[in-house]
């Protein structure tokens, strides 16, 4: 569970995008501590910059200003190959889309950061097999992506992000090209690989089904965090929600 | 605490060295499951080639007819030759341009599962070099067949000389090695320009 250790920290991240004379702040003074261990939802309405957030934590591109640390190094001071390293081993991505590489079999795109890990062909094998079997797709490693369901894909993915054993799971939007019951089946997987394996699942999201597993929701509007609260609080309307819910799928 | 750097250091180190042999056998496997959309890609090699050879090979057998004629028809052939050249290098540029393009989204992803720029450009620059090579000799080699061929059949059988059969050989060589640098140089460029965008921004990119 959460320990009292960071494992994600932001200061006064600012991200400008400029689109001619134009200057859009889509991220606006972000200061954001996450422990170890956390599973962490971020929300807001759509355009409130949380895509912007998950690309600065996943280095995946730079802030305008401000400075993000994983486990206390700064992002800003790794060069290429350390920072490729980081993506390798540190952080696991996984995407609305799925992003699965389409040419690939089930079990080669979960392999293929192992790759990049240096690990052996065998070893790549096995713990891919591992993986899908814990993701439930033990079966199906042979199948291209494009003769999997989306809620499958998303299996897939987030297997290939638990790859190299990474501290922290990143996602945006991990249910949003879902149904209900399969978005709600995600959820519930990223939450076992949470509680079981103790990686950090930080994920931007408008779905209110990840209310019920998340230790802190961080709400994010025009670029800057609203409020943060914690399960303990939001526990009492969880209740209200969940009969929304179920009503939704009856 | 240095130790650990040290473990750290070895660790990277590895994975720079990603070593040749596996970049080579993704290349291999890259082009073979996309068998298809390489043949595609390829046969925009190859008909570039084809085209630019069958033209040259025209020129290896000599005009007949008054001297003014036979300027005038081989400076015909060399402005051909030159349109030939310059179809080949669009053909080639826009086959490679389309096959790097449809992939920044792939690009993207591999540097997020902790690719270096250097491998996705090592993965791009082995499979262009594959598949020039072999979209060239099978072009430089039809080009040169079916006006040979076409040639033959009009009894100009009495032309193949020795000079013929060298000028015929150092076009297929040249041509092959033309059609595969073309190759590289068009699938580099824009496989260099996608391997160092931002992941963020190489997964943003729709086509
Ligand atoms: N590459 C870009 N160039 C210009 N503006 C951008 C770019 N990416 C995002 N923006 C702008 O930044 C703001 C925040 O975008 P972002 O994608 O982070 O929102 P979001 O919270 O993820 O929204 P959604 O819920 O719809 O995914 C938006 O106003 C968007 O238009
Ligand atoms: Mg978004």
């Amino acid at each position: 569970m959460a320990s009292n250790e960071y494992v994600v920290r932001t200061k006064g991240l600012v991200k400008e995008y400029t689109m001619g004379d134009q200057v859009l702040r889509a991220l606006n003074g972000v200061d954001l501590d996450i422990f170890r261990g956390e599973y962490i939802s971020i929300m807001g309405p759509s355009g409130s910059g949380k895509s912007t957030l998950f690309n600065a934590i996943g280095g995946l591109d730079k802030p305008t200003t401000g400075s993000v640390f994983i486990n206390d190094v700064d992002m800003a001071q790794l060069d290429a190959q350390e920072l490729a390293y980081l993506r390798c081993h540190t952080i696991g991505y996984i995407f609305q889309t799925f992003n699965l590489i389409p040419v690939m079999t089930a079990l080669e795109n979960v392999t293929l950061p192992t790759v990049f890990a240096g690990m052996s062909t065998d070893d790549g094998i096995e713990r891919g097999m591992e993986l899908l079997k814990i993701v439930g797709l033990g079966e199906r490693f042979f199948h291209k992506p494009s003769e999997l369901s989306g809620g499958q894909q998303q299996r897939v993915a987030i297997a290939r992000a638990l790859a190299n054993n990474p501290s922290i799971v990143l996602a945006d939007e991990p249910t949003g090209n879902l149904d209900l019951k399969t978005g709600t089946e995600i959820i519930h997987l990223l939450k076992k690989l949470n509680r079981e394996q103790g990686v950090t699942v930080i994920s931007a999201t408008h779905d209110l089904k990840m209310v019920d597993v998340s230790d802190r929701i961080v709400w994010i509007r025009d670029g800057r965090i609203a409020k943060i609260e914690e399960r303990a609080e939001i526990e009492l309307h969880i209740g209200e929600m969940e009969g929304e819910q179920e009503e939704l799928t009856h | 605490m240095s130790t650990n750097i040290n473990h750290k250091d070895r660790k990277i180190h590895r994975q720079i060295s990603l070593p040749f042999s596996k970049a080579f056998q993704i290349s291999m496997e890259s082009i073979r499951i996309r068998f298809w959309r390489s043949l595609i890609t390829a046969s925009g090699i190859f008909l570039g080639i084809a085209f630019f050879v069958a033209v040259r090979t025209g020129m290896l057998f000599p005009s007949a007819g008054p001297a003014s004629e036979v300027v005038a028809a081989e400076n015909r052939q060399l402005w051909l030759s030159i349109m030939a050249l310059v179809v080949c290098t669009v053909g080639i540029t826009n086959a490679m341009l389309m096959a790097v393009t449809e992939r920044y989204k792939e690009i993207g992803t591999m540097k997020c599962l902790g690719a270096l720029d250097s491998f996705i450009v090592k993965l791009f620059f082995i499979e262009s070099c594959l598949l020039g090579l072999i979209a060239s000799v099978l072009g430089s080699l039809i080009g040169w067949f079916f006006v040979t061929i076409i040639h033959l059949l009009g009894g100009e059988i009495s032309h193949m000389t020795a000079i013929f059969w060298l000028g015929s050989l150092k076009l297929i060589g040249l041509s092959t090695v033309l059609g595969t640098f073309l190759t590289f140089l068009a699938t580099i460029f824009p496989a260099i320009r996608a391997a160092q965008m931002p992941p963020a921004a190489a997964l943003r990119v729709e086509i």
